[in-house]
């Protein structure tokens, strides 16, 4: 079975998020960057289930040179094959991202093509909740969103998404996409080792081919909300602060 | 025409589909033009009754023999809204904040070739046509200003953001039956089945006292303290994305952008920094005490009372206090 696992690289975002002079992103430059959390667990799902099933699982991604550093983390959680559709590190939209996605899935599906494709639910940053579902009809294939629980059985994906008193269960045939969301299994720890041998492992770089890069929703600025950071009041320090803490409680009728 | 998607529960509309609705009326009006509904499902056309106080002028409910029952079959959902929307040219279709709304949208947006804004928190028309709109990235914790663009402008509301109340002038809603043409491949996606979960204990969304653990915790063990807690109290658990990711709990327990987003009156946040990505799931409690031993964690700031303190000898000894006072 081969199983690709899509994902973006997007910045840490810690206790504050601080926007550049020009409101257009992130200021990344104290924390860094990870990978959007739902697509960890793709990642996971991807190599799990090349695990249980053989085959290889291969990741893809749409981003500057840097995202080379999350390809390299999903290839430490034991992904087989990395490819980057390289930008200059601009904003694409959702449509022209998942026209670039499917070109690439097409270039990089040589003959075999994939039985399994993964995506997160939305991305951390953009959440446009749209990119794996846009990818997929450009493909021809059936997907189903919001996954929290997979299980591949003789070509068939049954898939599962949590509803209020339940689950929702789908049935599909293979090949197809599935968007999913973190909980659905815990991804690895990479191993000192496992890391090591990512960074010398080659990652392939293409050129991303999209019709355009706006697609209809362009985004102007970012704002950062205004949030009511007025100091906590202080009930006091260690068990001694209970019968205030208790006080507290009876006021708000929780007690 | 604005043509909002609506789902129900047999004729009766969800709160967050009338949220919708109040977007589309915004554009409605603003447009001059008139705002219809479409919904599947049994008893569509009871939602003629119900809408016709928000100021919804045509409900269409969708017809096929493939899509009687509770079936939610999101491509066959899709294709019906695409094509109702070509037959009585719609310039803009709107979505309710919930997974379906934006699964939906996300699909139309395929089949008519149109851009989709999610998440809007606000929407303005200008001068050339383009939609002004203001939404949410990063759980609520950065605000997109955008423009959408095209003959056909796709878009779900957030959560709570737009008022479920009826419009202020009534209008009498029409009710007519769509019938698409489907094809086997709309249905090949579907739910096969529903599966009932288990019941246990108060869920998360719905507590009303929130005790939440995070990396100060320190073990899988020491939570047994935020267990009784929350029982003395009448709540739940919660953990940070930190402690999930320690295996302290597990991810049903996590508060959080990619986790619940809970709205208790109060939210006890033991051991917690008050990073970004926990503060999106808890941002909906009424109030927020902190037990934190570092007073310069950022949830001290986000907190309305703080107690400087190790939660291990904090929390037992409230609960002390507590079962004492009962």
């Amino acid at each position: 079975m081969r199983v690709l696992a899509c994902l973006k690289r997007v910045p840490n975002t810690g206790a504050r998020i601080v926007l550049t002079e020009d409101e257009q992103r992130i200021d990344a430059s104290g924390l860094g960057f990870t990978m959007s959390p739902h697509e960890e667990c793709a990642i996971e799902e991807a190599v799990a289930q090349v695990e249980t099933h053989g085959g290889s699982a291969h990741l893809l991604t749409l981003g500057p040179s840097e995202a080379d550093e999350q390809l390299r983390t999903g290839l430490a959680m034991q992904a087989d094959e990395a490819t980057l559709l390289e930008t200059d590190g601009e904003e694409w939209s959702p449509r022209a991202t998942a026209d670039a996605l499917a070109d690439g899935i097409d270039r990089l599906a040589d003959d075999e093509g994939f039985d399994l494709l993964l995506f997160g639910n939305e991305s951390a940053d953009a959440a446009n909740y749209q990119v794996g579902v846009r990818v997929a009809s450009e493909l021809g294939y059936p997907c189903v969103t919001g996954i929290k629980d997979l299980e591949i059985e003789d070509g068939t994906a049954i898939a599962r998404r949590e509803v209020p008193g339940g689950e929702e269960v789908y049935e599909l045939d293979l090949p197809a996409v599935v968007t999913v969301k973190e909980g659905l299994n815990e991804p690895r720890y990479a191993s000192m080792r496992a890391k090591m041998q990512a960074r010398q492992q080659d990652t392939e770089s293409m050129e991303p081919r999209a019709e355009t890069r706006a697609g209809g929703l362009e985004k102007v600025r970012l704002e950062a909300p205004e949030t009511d950071d007025s100091p906590a009041e202080i009930l006091g320090e260690g068990p001694e602060a209970v019968p205030e803490i208790v006080e507290t409680l009876a006021e708000e009728e929780v007690v | 025409m604005i043509l909002a998607l609506v789902e129900h529960d047999e004729g009766t509309p969800e709160e967050l589909s009338l949220e919708g609705v109040a977007m589309a009326r915004e554009l409605a009006t603003a447009e001059g033009d008139s705002l219809e509904v479409v919904a599947v499902g049994d008893e569509a056309d009871a939602l003629g009754e119900a809408l016709g106080e928000h100021g919804v002028e045509a409900v269409h409910c969708v017809a096929h023999d493939r899509l009687e029952g509770e079936t939610y079959a999101p491509d066959a959902w899709a294709e019906s809204v695409a094509q109702l929307a070509d037959d009585c040219g719609a310039t803009a279709i709107t979505g309710p904040g919930t997974d379906r709304g934006r699964d939906v949208l996300a699909r139309v947006g395929t089949k008519l070739d149109a851009p989709l804004a999610t998440d809007c928190l606000g929407v303005e028309v200008a001068d050339d046509g383009a939609y002004e709109l203001r939404r949410n990235r990063w759980g609520g914790s950065l605000i997109e200003h955008a423009r959408l663009e095209g003959n056909r402008k796709l878009l779900t509301a957030a959560e709570h953001e737009f008022s479920s109340e009826p419009a202020a002038s009534a209008v009498e809603a029409t009710v007519s039956a769509f019938e698409p043409d489907l094809e086997d491949d709309d249905l090949a996606v579907r739910v096969d089945r529903v599966e009932a979960g288990d019941e246990e204990g108060i869920s998360l969304g719905e507590a009303r006292v929130v005790v939440g653990g995070g990396r100060g915790v320190g073990s899988a063990a020491d939570y047994d303290q935020l267990e009784e807690l929350a029982e003395l109290l009448g709540g739940t658990v919660g953990a940070s994305r930190a402690a999930v990711n320690e295996g302290w709990r597990p991810h049903d327990d996590q508060v959080g952008q990619t986790g619940a987003k809970i709205s208790p009156d109060i939210y006890i946040a033991c051991g917690i920094s008050g990073a970004v990505q926990h503060m999106v799931g808890c941002k909906g409690a009424d109030s927020l005490l902190a037990i934190n031993t570092d007073p310069e964690a950022a949830i001290i700031q986000k907190a309305d009372w703080a107690v400087i303190g190790d939660l291990h000898e904090v929390v037992p000894a409230l609960n002390d206090a507590l079962r004492e006072a009962d």
